[in-house]
């Protein structure tokens, strides 16, 4: 009666074994989902930061280090009963800040109610002493400490740059793949320029965490652990007290200063007006701090050693001669006579040769001058040889390190500008100009743009005759060698010769165009210059190095809006100088009338500043 | 003397073989499911479950001695009257009874505690036995399978009172055994047609295709068969009948089933609707598994189960710590030595000379497959979660010497088989 339903039971059994073993099958062997799973449940992994390299100055005094600050990491799933009104008390926020926070935690891309994710970050130091205690009666909020930085010095903003996290943009360029969300990287200055070096390497250590997301123990005996490494300490070569000083001298004003060792190329300071406080751009203020620094229209933001960019004015003449003379066009006796046709300018001995071109600063000598750099008859053709001449003076120019970026160690430099023939050939056509299309350029105006720090480089070449190592600011790294491209003498290709002739010629200018400039017992050799400016009064120019036998500082100044180049930049220079080459400064006057800030004529300033621009015109 | 001999020569020893390696494996895995590196504990550690299971599995010697010791006879002699002292126990529970993780399940002194529904198993197989063994017994008789439904199904309300679902469950098995000895398939098939229509509705959102697929059967049912009145009249019946289970369904499922059983069907249906409320265990217990891959972490090497994320590792989900640290191969070996000890019980069932004796053996191989089935079953997610324990490997005494008593009467039965052709 019953046959059969034995085997059928049987077959019942087997065939249950077998589902059970080909389901695991495919849950063990097939679907490595489940694996992942498994680890992301019970491995924790925890992120050591690294130490960022620190930042110092050309003696030893520490600009940069790291300050500890701690972000609140929240596991949303342990959050269980969250007594918010403590909460908000601990942590200083109301009620609504928190609801805000838990809803952006939640809009979050990463979020995972499993991992820990930032809830509140970068709290200080003074924070986190406050909350440290109180944390345990908050279950399922953690807190991790990486660190922030912070500065010795509140000049320097600029060189030195800040640090901020990544943005989601510079997450997707990123190609090395290293940088996670939240994480930091320099944004600008040195700290962008040597992030690789500064950022060190991260450490992480593989947890095992139960279900309570309480630890226990290391991951495989700690196997895949990594200790952090921290960063390259940086050696700069600023100069702080003469960085602080300039800051000083610039303070209230819109400009540069950039000070170079000559024989090195190493910046010594590097001066941006106006700038901002860079413990500004640090912790948990930063995005509040940033905005204000950002939208403030005095641009602080704005690093105008590298960024801004002028026409040079009456200091390229000295340029304009060395070209001149290497090429045979001039002699140290050339002389034309102070024609005034062309080019306006002022009061001096008539003719004069060369060394007082320059001493007097003699716009119709260097408007003839040009003419024989340019025009040298090698083509018949008018065009044809001021295209000829042009792009051969050009050549010239660059090995000045003029008209491209000098490659300094800081992102954002700018080129400035020296037009070439195909400039010209862009604006009026070719073979439609010649040289008297393109004059204002032998006086440093018209198409030609320059930098402060080239200008600062252009003193360091005149300091060493006729060389310049490419400026940087970083003159070593602990544990790394600085690019060998900052070791490496760029030759201008002009006789030296003729740099003795001009240097002398520069030290009797000050005299001349900037007796404000003079130092007792120091021989500084200088050169003014007026940059036109359309849009408001003209700024403020000056080159110079010191002393002239053995050239310890090369110097650029510019002040915008402040006219004659003998009066604020000169002074500034100056005092730049003494203040480095004697430590200290003995002409108190001087360095009132430059904190004053008061260096335009009643007359100028009463005449409405668009009309104060003569076309053409240089006032020196 | 002799008859002590006369048994050990008897004994099944193959059943005896998978019986000791699947505890002490039992043993091994509920150490695992437990072990906690930072805390340097023993297996023999008394404050842990593999340390008190040793203590049960040392019981379970006893037990096994005391059934071997007593006369043969007396199992069936005393088979009612063991019955109804469970059933008493049953009934007491609830009154006495103390609670333990939300079940009022326990009977106890102090602490020391014993679940009277684990032993109302054997009680149950005995009881049924020893009915169907009368003298006379006829299956197709009404009054004999209402009998036979009244005996699992008293047991099975008083232990439902305990709230205690899983195993009153168990006693569904003994379907199983009634359609060994004769009873017709059609109350099984019924079951099993009723429990994938129950599936279909949940699964298929829209209750009409399920009406039309009905249709649709009926029709070719019709059109194919003879068409006779009494046919068409009976598979239209059929079909009303099945529509009727389909709009059950809704009602069951939300008023009489309680949430956390709906949550446990809804997680069976798709355990990612919600990982971390009522699909965590059903998630997690598969993570575990599935993360074991081919032959697994090694022994104490597992992270999900010891460390908690799998509920009850130690007792119902204790397959995962295998599954985890043995991977595929711990699991092949497992269930190669269930469904090994499952067809032996068959065989040894079938070799009885008495049907008391086949009956209570049928008995003992349904309740291990009931456990073994839906315990690995639920925890690889092809059940839903039912607590009950995998015999041999779960952590608890009570469960452990059940199962122990199940077998080892069947084992003391079986070395008398002869004797007990002698007595008829």
């Amino acid at each position: 009666m019953n046959e059969g339903r034995k085997e059928i039971l049987q077959i019942v059994i087997v065939l249950t074994g077998i589902v059970f073993l080909v389901k695991l099958f495919f849950i063990q062997l097939l679907d490595d989902r489940y694996a992942q799973l498994a680890d992301s449940n019970s491995i924790m992994k925890n992120i050591e930061y690294p130490f960022r390299g620190l930042i110092y100055d050309r003696n030893g005094s520490l600009l940069v280090y790291n300050s500890p600050e701690y972000d609140l990491l929240i596991v949303k799933r342990e959050v269980t009963s969250l007594d918010s009104v403590n909460f908000c008390e601990v942590f200083d926020m109301t009620q609504d800040e928190l609801n805000v926070k838990f809803k952006e935690l939640r809009a979050r891309k990463e979020y995972s109610p499993y991992k820990p994710t930032v809830f509140i970050k970068q709290l200080s130091n003074y924070d986190f002493a406050k909350i440290q205690e109180r944390l345990d009666e908050f279950k399922g909020f953690y807190i991790q400490p990486r660190t922030s930085r912070a500065y010795a010095t509140n000049t320097l903003a600029n060189a030195v740059g800040y640090v901020s996290e990544i943005s989601k943009p510079q997450l997707d360029r990123d190609s090395s793949k290293l940088y996670r969300q939240g994480d930091y990287t320099g944004q600008s200055g040195i700290e962008a320029y040597y992030e690789i070096l500064l950022r060190g390497q991260r450490g992480v250590q593989y947890k095992l965490r139960n279900v309570k997301g309480i630890e226990k123990g290391s991951f495989k005996d700690g196997a895949f652990d990594t200790l952090s490494i921290p960063g390259h300490n940086l050696i700069t070569s600023i100069d702080l007290p003469l960085q602080e000083y300039g800051e000083y001298l610039m303070h209230g004003k819109v400009g540069s200063v950039v000070a170079i060792e000559p024989s090195s190329g190493e910046v010594l300071a590097m001066v941006s007006g106006p700038s901002y406080d860079p413990s500004m751009l640090t912790g948990r203020k930063f995005s509040s701090n940033f905005m204000l620094v950002n939208s403030d229209t005095t641009k602080p933001l704005f690093n105008r050693p590298l960024m801004a960019m002028y026409p040079p004015g009456s200091i390229f003449k000295i340029v304009q001669s060395l070209i001149g003379l290497q090429e045979g066009v001039l002699t140290y006796d050339t002389r034309f006579p102070c024609d005034r046709s062309l080019v306006n300018c002022h009061n001096h001995p008539n003719p004069t040769n060369l060394h007082g071109a320059i001493q007097y600063s003699c716009n119709p000598y260097f408007h003839q001058s040009f003419r024989r750099i340019i025009n040298q008859n090698k083509s018949p053709n008018t065009f044809t040889d001021s295209r000829i001449g042009l792009d051969n003076w050009r050549g010239y120019v660059k090995r000045f390190g003029l008209g491209e970026p000098l490659g300094v160690d800081l992102p954002s430099e700018k080129g400035g500008q020296m037009p070439s023939s195909n400039l010209y050939n862009r604006i009026y056509g070719e073979g439609r100009w010649k040289f008297s299309t393109i004059y204002s350029l032998s006086i440093g105006q018209g198409e030609m743009l320059v930098t402060p720090l080239q200008m600062a480089n252009l003193a360091a070449i005149m300091a060493n005759k006729g060389y310049f190592y490419t400026p940087h600011l970083v003159k070593a790294v602990e544990g790394a060698d600085i690019d060998v491209r900052f070791k490496v003498r760029h030759e201008t290709g002009i006789d030296s010769a003729y740099f003795t002739f001009v240097q002398d010629a520069m030290s009797d200018a000050i005299y001349g165009t900037a007796q404000r400039a003079i130092i007792p017992g120091i021989t500084l050799c200088g050169k003014t210059g007026t940059a036109q400016n359309p849009h408001g009064y003209d700024h403020s120019v000056f080159m110079a190095f010191a002393p002239k036998e053995n050239p310890k500082i090369a110097i650029a100044v510019y002040v915008e809006n402040a006219g004659w180049g003998g009066r604020s930049a000169a002074s500034i220079a100056s005092l730049m100088i003494e203040r480095y080459l004697t430590g200290e400064v003995k002409r108190k006057p001087l360095e009132a009338y430059v904190l004053k800030g008061d260096f335009l004529d009643p007359v100028v300033r009463a005449t409405p500043a668009a009309q104060s621009v003569p076309v053409n015109m240089d006032m020196e | 003397m002799r008859r002590e001999e006369a048994i050990s020569n008897k004994m099944d020893w193959v059943t005896v073989m998978i019986y000791m390696v699947m505890v002490l494996l039992g043993w091994f895995n509920i150490f695992a499911a437990v072990y906690d590196e930072t805390a340097h504990q023993s297996i023999f550690d008394l404050s842990l479950n593999s340390g008190r299971q040793l203590i049960f599995i040392a019981a379970s010697a006893i037990i096994i001695l005391a059934i071997l010791i007593v006369d043969m006879r007396f199992y069936e002699a005393a088979a009612y009257l063991i019955f109804g002292a469970i059933l008493f126990l049953l009934l007491l529970v609830p009154v006495i009874g103390k609670e333990v993780g939300g079940n009022k399940a326990w009977l106890g002194i102090g602490s020391f505690g014993v679940q009277p529904s684990e032993f109302a198993k054997f009680a149950t197989a005995l009881a049924v036995a020893k009915f169907i063994g009368t003298v006379g017994f006829k299956m197709d008789r009404l009054r004999n399978q209402l009998l036979l439904f009244i005996m699992i199904g008293v047991p099975m309300v008083l232990i439902l009172l305990q709230k205690d679902t899983g195993t009153a469950l168990v006693f569904t098995v003994f379907v199983i055994v009634f359609f060994r000895e004769g009873m017709s398939p059609f109350l099984i098939l019924v079951g099993l047609a009723a429990a994938i229509i129950f599936i279909l509705t949940l699964l298929v959102e829209n209750q009409l295709y399920l009406y039309g697929g009905i249709g649709v059967i009926l029709v070719a049912a019709i059109l194919l068969g003879k068409k006779s009145i009494k046919r068409i009249a009976l598979l239209t019946v059929g079909a009303l009948l099945i529509a009727g289970v389909i709009e059950s369904v809704d009602y069951v499922i939300t008023d009489v089933l309680k949430p956390h059983q709906q949550n446990r069907v809804k997680a069976l249906i798709n355990p990612d609707a919600d990982p971390l409320g009522f699909g965590w265990n059903v998630t997690q217990s598969k993570i575990a598994i599935g993360s074991g891959g081919f032959s697994g972490k090694g022994f104490l090497k597992g992270t999900q189960t010891k460390f908690d994320f799998v509920p009850e590792q130690s007792t119902d989900f204790i397959f995962c710590t295998i599954g985890e640290e043995h991977g595929w191969m711990g699991s092949f070996v497992v269930i190669v030595l269930f469904v090994a000890l499952l067809l032996r019980i068959i065989f040894l069932a079938e070799r009885q000379k008495s049907r008391f004796a086949r009956v209570y053996g049928y008995s003992v191989a349904s309740i291990f497959f009931f456990h073994f089935a839906v315990n690995i079953g639920m925890t690889i997610g092809l059940f839903p979660v039912i607590g009950i324990p995998l015999p041999f490997f779960s952590y608890g005494g009570s469960a452990l010497w059940s199962f122990t008593i199940l077998l080892f009467i069947l084992l003391k039965l079986d070395a008398h088989r002869s004797q007990m052709l002698q007595r008829l």
